[in-house]
């Protein structure tokens, strides 16, 4: 069984505000019976104010879905609609004083109703919110909008929380790739990185252990032109037994600034790979001088050169 | 009912019966001796486990007691036995089993399927929960090393015609395995004369401690053993018997086949009892697997539009305990395999709920359950948006449904 807190206890036996709200004028429908999982929140807004002033729930699901539904219309009488939207899953968990890992998907689905209900409210078709995101999880319906506010609001990093806080990915598993595309897109923007896990004490986490820094090197000195030309030929000579086993051949014609020119002859002239050995030399020189050069054919020598 | 409650949850685990504990008690005091030991005091518990072997075999129906194979419960015994014959058969490539088995088969079969290079042939079952005897006989053929079907089904109670399996299953030279870790104790067995090759029990289903169990081998089937180490169990399971777990269980198989016609006759009357009421006094609901066809003790009610968990947490309120095929009580998300395979629609499988009886069980008990369940289900429906009251589903269609 569950270890559940007191006031998910309190709120599961005797739920605040269930039932029906008739002169509601705000209603947000989310969650679906194949997830197991639905909620019907309905809030009376006073338009001049737009105070929440009365918010009741019909939900279908578990223990902490009942819970978390009843502590939300708790926790939005008697706000604005704007201060409402405030409220996070993270809010109504933590009023909850806590909730099992596996079960924070309710509280996410509390907040999910709540935005749908204040879009009703203010006559925006909340659907379109949803559908601003890629259908990620078909099993349980859940967009990319919402794994990436679940993520966001909840800084969540594995994919085995985007999945109990929103059930994405819970069922037939196909949608794990996606998910994780979400994620990591969502982590990128925020530029949020695994926060640091405690360790035990007198023990060195391995967030402590830094790479070994790398060994100082001298700044490497300019090279002459000499010096610099000495370097490009004797790699280019390296080069040759192999090219020569090919039937071929490789020759240095000009050097001009970071542009060098060599000609292919024998069977490397007229070959079909010859953009690939052409590649090679360039690879071999930027290689051997520690700066981008460009290698290119003899012909395209300019005029007069 | 006990001082903890109403015990409603009997084919999760039963209650160790005082006569089974007492049998036992001896064998952590005066009587500790390994059987393996050579001096009297190895000797006196070696006699106990014999006695054991021999109270197991009677409650099987087998021919010999050396039949009778001590497992630590019902899981190793599964694995032990799928894991046996395709060690004995390396040539063979399939196996086929049903989509209701226990995960102590499933997943064996899935690793053997996905790291082994097994074939798998899981075989459907019908809206009941009936076998689909037509696949089953497509599936079976020459490369089948062995067939493993359960004999009655932990949620629902459904019986699977188990004779007819093993000789369809021995006439294409397949061994014939079932898992009847629900069915021993409450349906009478006869093993000498079936087809069946092999078969697990697990004890703490019928009164016994945790972590004992059994598994029979028919005389003359080849064996390989999963555990390996000393001679213990003629070498079929290596390992220092759980003596007081060996002789818990042959003391329960000696009370389950004195209670074997309390548990057809009284226990059937009590479940059937409690089924009526609850069907007759809830609207929207039904009962899961094949109610014509059901071990006696087990009774599992889909009660619509609301939620398994959550009906635990109000029966368990209320002082009872019982069980549900509704995902958010195992952790995992999706209703449990047994309700999708029979196809219960999603808007009752996540309400499926199971009692299960056991001779413990008093009239009073169900009674008094009886009382509170419409209740309890009333409530549930009050707070879903699916239920008006008027009674009948009323339109509610959210978002991302």
């Amino acid at each position: 069984m569950w270890n559940y807190t007191d006031k998910v206890k309190e709120h599961f036996f005797n739920p605040k505000n269930a039932g029906a709200l008739d002169e509601a004028n705000a209603v947000g429908e989310v969650g679906s019976i194949t997830c197991g999982d639905a909620l019907k929140l309905m809030m009376k807004v006073n338009p001049d104010n737009q105070v929440i002033e009365d918010a009741k729930f019909q939900t279908f699901g578990c223990g902490s879905a009942i819970a978390s539904s009843s502590a939300l219309t708790e926790m939005i009488i008697g706000k604005t609609v704007d201060e409402a939207l405030a409220v996070t899953n993270r809010d109504i968990a933590e009023y909850l004083g806590g909730l099992p890992p596996e079960k924070m998907h309710c509280s996410v689905m509390g907040a999910e109703a709540l935005r749908a209900a204040i879009a009703n409210f203010k006559g925006e078709e909340w659907v379109d919110d949803h559908e601003e995101g890629e259908l990620v999880c078909k099993c349980f319906g859940i967009d990319a909008a919402m794994i990436e506010r679940a993520v966001t609001v909840n800084s969540l990093t594995t994919l085995e929380e985007v999945t109990h806080y929103t059930k994405a990915g819970g069922s037939c598993q196909t949608c794990h790739e996606k998910i994780e595309e979400v994620l990591e897109a969502v982590l990128a923007k925020t530029g949020a990185l695994a926060p640091p896990k405690p360790h035990a004490p007198g023990t060195v986490g391995l967030d402590a252990i830094k790479p070994l820094a790398p060994k100082a090197e001298a700044a490497p000195a300019k090279l002459t032109n000499v010096q610099r030309m000495q370097k490009i030929m004797f790699a280019i000579e390296e080069l040759r037994p192999q090219i020569q086993r090919d039937g071929g051949d490789v020759e240095l014609v000009d050097i001009d600034g970071k542009d060098i020119y060599v000609r292919l002859t024998g069977a490397c002239s007229g070959c079909s790979q010859s953009a690939g050995t052409m590649m090679g030399v360039q690879a071999k020189l930027v290689e051997a001088l520690g700066e981008f050069v460009r290698v290119k054919p003899a012909s395209l020598l300019p005029v007069g050169a | 009912m006990t001082a903890q409650g109403i015990y409603l949850d009997n084919n999760a685990t039963t209650r160790v019966d005082p006569d089974v504990l007492a049998e036992m008690l001896p064998l952590f005091t005066e009587q500790f001796g390994n059987p393996s030991s050579m001096h009297g005091f190895g000797a006196a518990v070696g006699g106990k486990i014999e006695w054991a072997r021999k109270q197991v075999q009677a409650l099987l129906g087998a021919a010999h007691d050396s039949e009778i194979v001590f497992t630590s419960g019902g899981t190793e015994s599964d694995n032990t036995a799928i894991l046996s014959t395709l060690e004995a058969y390396p040539k063979k490539k399939s196996i086929v089993t049903s989509v209701v088995e226990h995960p102590a088969v499933l997943a064996l079969c899935d690793y053997l399927e996905k790291k082994r290079g097994y074939t798998v042939h899981r075989i459907g079952v019908d809206n009941r929960g009936n076998l689909d005897l037509d696949a089953y006989k497509a599936a079976l053929g020459p490369d089948v090393a062995i067939v493993s079907i359960m004999w009655a089904n932990n949620e629902t109670g459904t019986i699977f015609p188990i004779e007819e399996l093993a000789q369809l299953a021995k006439a294409v030279g397949a061994v014939f395995h079932t898992d009847a870790v629900q069915a021993v104790g409450k349906i009478p067995m006869t093993l000498a004369t079936s087809a069946v090759d092999m078969l697990s029990l697990s004890g703490h289903k019928l009164h016994a401690p945790k972590g004992i169990g059994a598994l029979y081998v028919k005389r003359g089937l080849r064996f390989r053993p999963m555990l390996r180490g000393g001679h213990q169990e003629r070498s079929r399971r290596a390992g220092t018997e759980n003596a007081p777990g060996i002789v818990g269980l042959g003391a329960a198989a000696q009370l389950a086949l004195m209670h074997m016609t309390d548990e057809n006759t009284r226990v059937k009357s009590l479940r059937d009892k409690l089924e009526q009421a609850i069907l007759a006094a809830v609207p929207n609901c039904f009962v899961t697997g094949n109610p014509a066809n059901r071990l006696p003790n087990t009774c599992n009610v889909a009660f619509e539009y609301i939620e398994g968990e959550a009906i635990l947490l109000l029966l368990n309120e209320a002082g009872i305990a019982a069980s549900s095929g509704s995902a958010c009580t195992s952790g995992s998300l999706e209703p449990s395999h047994v309700m999708r395979a029979m196809g219960v629609p999603y808007t009752a499988a996540h309400g499926a709920t199971r009692f299960s009886l056991s001779r413990e069980t008093t009239e009073e008990e169900i009674d008094r359950v009886i009382a509170v369940v419409p209740g309890i289900i009333a409530k549930l429906r009050s707070l879903s948006p699916y239920w008006s009251q008027a009674g009948a589903p009323k339109e509610f269609a959210p978002v991302y449904s």
